[in-house]
């Protein structure tokens, strides 16, 4: 290759992992270097304890970036926050960032926002890098080609420390989808069919590497949106093989490399996908044409269905899956067999690390052009970033949205796990776009999800009900223009330390 | 609330008493819901575990039940710990009095946070853990050793209808069992002692070196 980092044969998978292999482990394991780790203030303060308490300090500030989302009001952001233990996680993140010389995109910044938000789209994720995050939902920036998993605080401890980790090498499983997806069915509709057919526990043990004609097709904001729920069906990282989508969608952004270096980045990510000599430990195949909107109904994201179906019978599926359906019948209030459309709703979730970037906010905006929320349904919209929300309001789409009866509000993870005042009450029903309809994810002990797409959490806000995107989008001929890749706005310049 | 300390140290054995908690796919937001993450250390975690759910039973969740109060071997079933990566979970479940999980399966970040805490997962079919569980339910008051280097767990005398040669098999990757066993779980040391390696792997990174970071 000439420029070092000399590509071996295989998956991409293999290739990163061969790139990054430190040493192999007493114990078997094997010790990953760590190429970008993205800290936030939940899983960060007690590992910043730690290293305090081992008398480390850390070894690449200048690899660790973070920002602050999971605890941030999405109505006012005035410090000090009206929580004071939100106040305090914040306040030991910036305390932490500061002592350690790490650049924390904070509140205000322009580039402040979901982690998984903010690193692609400030550029920071790029192929072939190994990427950590104290999050699961971490696999979101295998959509460049990275390899990236979620961790747990000891390993963020470790990372900061070391910046390498402790690792066993996965199985990869490619899932192939061919075709082209319907007009009303998107990205998300795809990972939960995916995740509805493989099941949740699929795909442990494995690496997800998502190829076919379908996800060539797909943009990055897609792609991210696949690889974001990876972990949903038990795949600790999805990835997508860099290609000239990937590429375009990097160029120009605040991180990414330039001139020559760019040249030379691209020759390398050129090089690192899978090639033809690659082995797969398996493969299934999807065609993407036959995938319907699909929606949960249940307390687990592979209890999925298509709109049009009904909630499945106990008959219907494999013995031990009974159990945790009989569960989940109990837990949402539905019988067995009923149908899912037409299900009242009353709270409307657009939003979070799965669904908040500017595509899915412009497929939402589709729908709700020239309708209006349900009465009684309380519906907001939360930007994945502040750059998202910069970039929406410069095309107005949040007086759409406002006009339309949502409201608009400032940037973080929201009511996706609710950590913040947004949050159901009561058994309330979620029309949501997030990621997880576990029990009580949403802030309510008795709280209920139904994961979608963005457009049909729109459908559901405007009819009052889970409804058919499809058909509201076929009445509705202003919609399904914007298709092209979102840019980067300007954003304040704040150079690293 | 159990006073056994923290885990330190090599672990070749867990005693004590089992608590079930049954149940597919189990994730961490039932074993620490969001709320109880709003914190800057762990201390204190122990209220939060499976709250919702103990809200829900009112007591009689195995957890408030008086006479698993103490128990130190969780014992649960498939895909436990799945979801979120919050390191919450396990701690919380430490921090109420957990050293030891034993399961039909469990979901891989969690397995990894156990390790790292020094919590052994181990695992075994449905058959077996069926059996455990019943054994366990019939006498809460019965102790078990689970031996970590020959992966099973014992009946211990004395306890009413449990004969002390009662064993159950049990499975661990030998990977991490040799890192509990030898009490190399906790990484970090074992991470920086290779210095040279890492600086060498860095010094390989395209991006590291000819097109680094803005
Ligand atoms: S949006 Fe939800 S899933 Fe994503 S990082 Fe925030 S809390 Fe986690």
């Amino acid at each position: 290759m000439g420029i070092g980092g000399t590509v071996s044969a295989g998956t991409l998978y293999d290739k990163v992992w061969d790139l990054h292999r430190v040493a192999e482990l007493p114990g078997g394991s094997t010790q990953l270097f760590i190429g970008l780790h993205l800290i936030h203030e939940v899983t960060s303060p007690q590992a910043f304890a730690a290293l305090k308490e081992l008398g480390l300090g850390v070894r690449h500030p200048e690899r660790t970036v973070a920002t602050v989302d999971h605890i941030v009001p999405t109505t006012s952001q005035a410090r000090p926050f009206a929580d004071p233990l939100a106040e305090e996680m914040l306040a030991t993140l910036e305390r932490n960032c500061a002592e350690h010389g790490i650049t924390l995109h904070a509140l205000g910044s322009g580039r402040q926002g979901i982690v998984h938000v903010i690193a692609p789209e400030l550029g920071l994720s790029q192929p072939g890098m190994t990427i950590a995050c104290g999050d699961s939902h971490t696999s979101t920036h295998g959509a460049f080609g990275a390899i990236a998993f979620g961790i747990g605080t000891s390993q963020v401890r470790d990372v900061l420390a070391s910046q390498s980790l402790a690792m066993n090498k996965l199985k990869v499983r490619r899932i192939l989808v061919e075709g082209t997806l319907q007009p009303g069915v998107f990205a998300k509709d795809l990972i939960l069919h995916v995740i509805r057919s493989l099941g949740v526990k699929g795909g442990v043990g494995f690496a997800y590497e998502f190829a076919g004609s379908c996800i060539e097709s797909l943009s990055m904001e897609e792609r991210m949106t696949l690889c974001n729920m990876a972990i949903e069906g038990g795949a600790r990282c999805g990835y997508v093989n860099p290609d000239a989508t990937t590429f375009a969608y990097i160029k120009g952004r605040p991180f990414a490399p330039e001139g020559a270096a760019w040249d030379r980045a691209v020759t390398w990510w050129s090089a690192l996908a899978s090639g033809p000599d690659a082995r797969f430990d398996d493969e299934v195949r999807f065609e993407a044409a036959t995938i319907p909107p699909t929606i949960t109904w249940g307390i687990t994201p592979g209890q999925g269905i298509g709109v049009d179906e009904a909630v499945p019978t106990p008959e219907q599926m494999p013995a031990e899956e009974r159990p945790i359906a009989e569960e989940a019948y109990h837990y949402m209030g539905l019988a067995p067999g009923a149908p899912i459309l037409g299900l009242p709703v009353d709270v409307c979730f657009i939003g979070s690390c799965t669904n908040g970037r500017l595509s899915d906010l412009r497929a939402a905006a589709a729908v709700a052009l020239g309708r209006h929320v349900a009465p009684g349904i309380k519906a907001f919209v939360v930007p994945g970033s502040e750059q998202v929300a910069a970039l929406a309001e410069a095309e107005g789409l949040d007086t759409l949205f406002e006009k339309a009866g949502f409201e608009w509000r400032e940037p973080g993870c929201s009511m996706c796990l609710a950590m913040n005042p947004d949050r159901l009450e009561g058994r309330q029903i979620s029309a949501s776009s997030s990621n997880r309809n576990f029990k009580g994810r949403q802030g309510s002990a008795s709280g209920r999800t139904l994961l979608m797409s963005p457009a049909m959490v729109a459908a559901a806000a405007v009819t009052g009900q889970v409804s058919d995107v499809r058909e509201l989008l076929e009445s509705h001929p202003v919609a399904g223009s914007a298709s092209a890749e979102p840019r980067p706005v300007a954003i304040s310049p704040s150079p690293l330390p | 609330m159990s006073a056994s300390p923290f885990p330190f140290g090599p672990i070749p054995e867990v005693a004590g008493r089992i608590v079930v908690v049954a149940g597919d796919d189990i994730d961490t937001d039932r074993i620490i819901p969001a709320r109880f993450l709003k914190c800057v250390t762990f201390e204190g975690l122990a209220e939060g575990a499976f709250a919702d759910d103990r809200l829900e039973l009112a007591g009689s969740h195995p957890f408030d039940r008086p006479e698993h109060q103490g128990a130190t071997i969780l014992v649960v079933n498939r895909n436990f710990g799945c979801g979120s990566s919050r390191e919450h979970a396990p701690q919380a479940l430490m921090r109420w009095g957990i050293r030891a999980v034993v399961g039909e399966s469990f979901a891989e970040i969690f397995f990894g946070n156990c390790l790292a805490l020094g919590i052994p997962c181990l695992s075994a079919d449905h058959a077996t853990i069926l059996a455990l569980q019943q054994q366990a339910l019939a006498d809460p008051a019965a102790c078990f050793l689970l031996d970590l280097a020959s992966a099973e767990i014992r009946g211990q005398a004395p306890a009413a209808g449990l004969e002390p040669a009662q064993r159950w098999d049990l499975s661990m990757a030998a990977g991490p069992q040799q890192m509990l066993l030898s009490g190399q779980w906790n990484a970090t040391g074992q991470l920086l002692s290779h210095e040279e390696e890492l600086q060498r792997t860095a010094a390989r990174l395209p991006y590291l070196a000819t097109f680094a970071l803005g």
